[in-house]
């Protein structure tokens, strides 16, 4: 099976082919919002951190930027940053430079003379670098470029029967095609870990696989609170999960069958080829999502049994559930339908069509997310600001 | 006609996977053997019922693992849901 793609200088492969204006901290967001909404093609997000932040929080919003700009579904980055902020710019510069060689330009408000020099110095660069984007030309490529980030997000009891069924079908096919699946969420995990190490490929991984979710528990107690207040939330509640433990044992179907080859901190970079692997991100659908695209990721696949229209700046999101109700009603939203693996329906076919599906999104297909420009996203934290 | 799934045949729970009204026949497969038992509650589709006693304190299982445990004694056919399961932290790796 192929697709059709971008071909990097750094060797990767994009489905998509943006340009993307990076703010370094909240203070550059809202200049770079008004030089992506000048130039059609370029992308950004609203970032919500990048300064007063402690070293290890700050390292994930900066692993976030790096990764960002690294992703294969970009041509090239500028950067805009305020000048005096914590992320400084030679620093998400260097960052992006050890992920990658692709274009990257740079705009300081405070040192260029403000809001409107910026966007105007901005926007040229950013036209420039759409007008270089446009002449690239797709080349047809083996789905074993793929890095496929799979995500579960407003889940119900279908979630763990049909949508997560169908998701590590897909997942155990990208793998013998010889690409990478990412299982994310660590949060949904707790309960169901002992499955997952069994399935680790070596004694590291097993061990990695028991400390981040450990990891990820005791930082929350540390702050004397507990994972299971706010998870399951009052929709998996309603939808008729239970218990933390029941969500995760649905989640992990995500993951398919395979070996698990590897565990990755949140939004670092992931190799291709590398079959299922892990990443620690939280339950939290935006950052999750935001850490597997910072990763590499350049197809999301996600499943929802409520429904949810969560979107991505960069990698087109693909929406399934396995809810048949939630379908007829939230179609505008949700790109397949899984229940029929609950009502006898054939995986085998199912998967077939699945597959098909991926290959003309990371061709270029919109998905229903991005139909509607949804791009929505955040970055973990992991303590208040200083 | 089928109109709840039983996953695992370790479960003490079914999915119902139809709208079920309490008085009603529920009709699933076992380990490819259908069985049958009568509904004590009305049951959402999607939501959970026994389809074995569960008592007290003793695990409740799905995907033929523990998903929490019974909070008083669970009849066949009753809804089991957050008022009657709570969430029990196990350690996991001495369980391997």
């Amino acid at each position: 099976m192929t697709f059709y793609g971008y071909k990097r200088p750094d060797g990767r492969v994009g489905v998509r082919n943006k340009v993307l204006i990076l703010p370094a901290s909240v203070c550059a967001s809202d200049t770079a919002r008004i030089i992506a909404q000048q130039v059609e093609g370029a992308v950004t997000f609203n970032n919500q951190l990048g300064c007063s932040q402690v070293a290890s929080d700050q390292q994930y919003t900066m692993d976030v930027m790096a990764g960002y700009a690294a992703n294969p579904n970009v041509y090239g980055t500028v950067v805009v940053s305020l000048g005096c902020e914590n992320c400084q710019m030679d620093l998400v510069v260097k960052a992006i430079q050890e992920r990658t060689n692709k274009p990257i330009e740079q705009v300081i408000i405070q040192e260029v003379g403000g809001t409107l020099k910026a966007v105007d110095i901005g926007v040229r660069y950013a036209k420039a670098m759409v007008a270089d984007a446009s002449l690239l030309q797709k080349e047809e490529f083996p789905m074993s470029e793929l890095i496929i980030g799979t995500e579960c997000g407003g889940s119900d009891p279908t979630s763990g029967l049909a949508a997560n069924v169908l998701i590590g079908e897909m997942s155990d096919r990208i793998v013998a095609e010889g690409g990478t699946s990412i299982l994310s969420e660590t949060t949904e995990f707790i309960g169901a870990e002992h499955i997952l190490a069994r399935r680790a490929a070596t004694p590291e991984v097993h061990d990695r696989i028991f400390e981040i979710v450990h990891r990820y528990e005791k930082a929350l107690q540390l702050v004397g609170e507990e994972v299971r207040e706010g998870n399951p939330s009052p929709g998996n509640k309603a939808g008729g999960i239970t218990t933390l433990e029941e969500k995760s044992l649905g989640c992990i179907h995500k993951g398919g069958h395979t070996p698990v080859n590897a565990v990755y901190d949140y939004a670092k970079q992931v190799e291709a080829h590398q079959g299922l692997v892990i990443m620690d991100t939280p339950g939290n659908d935006p950052s999750s999502v935001a850490a597997m695209v910072a990763g590499g990721a350049q197809v999301i696949v996600f499943s929802s049994g409520r429904g949810t229209p969560t979107g991505n700046p960069l990698a087109p999101v693909i929406k399934i559930t396995g809810n048949r109700i939630t379908f007829a009603k939230m179609e505008d939203n949700i790109d397949v339908d899984a229940s029929p693996i609950i009502y006898g329906g054939d995986l085998k076919k199912l998967g077939d069509d699945f597959m098909k599906l991926v290959s003309e999104v990371a061709s270029g297909r919109q998905t229903k997310a991005e139909a509607l420009g949804f791009t929505e996203m955040a970055i973990a934290r992991v303590c208040n600001f200083v | 006609m089928l109109n709840a799934m039983m996953i695992d045949g370790k479960d003490n729970v079914a999915v119902a996977i139809e709208p079920i009204t309490k008085g009603e026949t529920v009709t699933y497969l076992c380990d490819g053997e259908e069985k049958q038992l009568t509904a004590r509650a009305d049951i959402t589709i999607y939501h959970k019922l026994a389809v074995r006693k569960i008592a007290a304190g003793e695990p409740v299982v799905k995907y033929g693992e523990h998903i929490g445990v019974a909070m008083c004694d669970i009849e066949v056919g009753d809804h089991v849901h957050v008022h009657n399961v709570e969430g029990h932290r196990e350690n996991l790796e001495e369980k391997e």
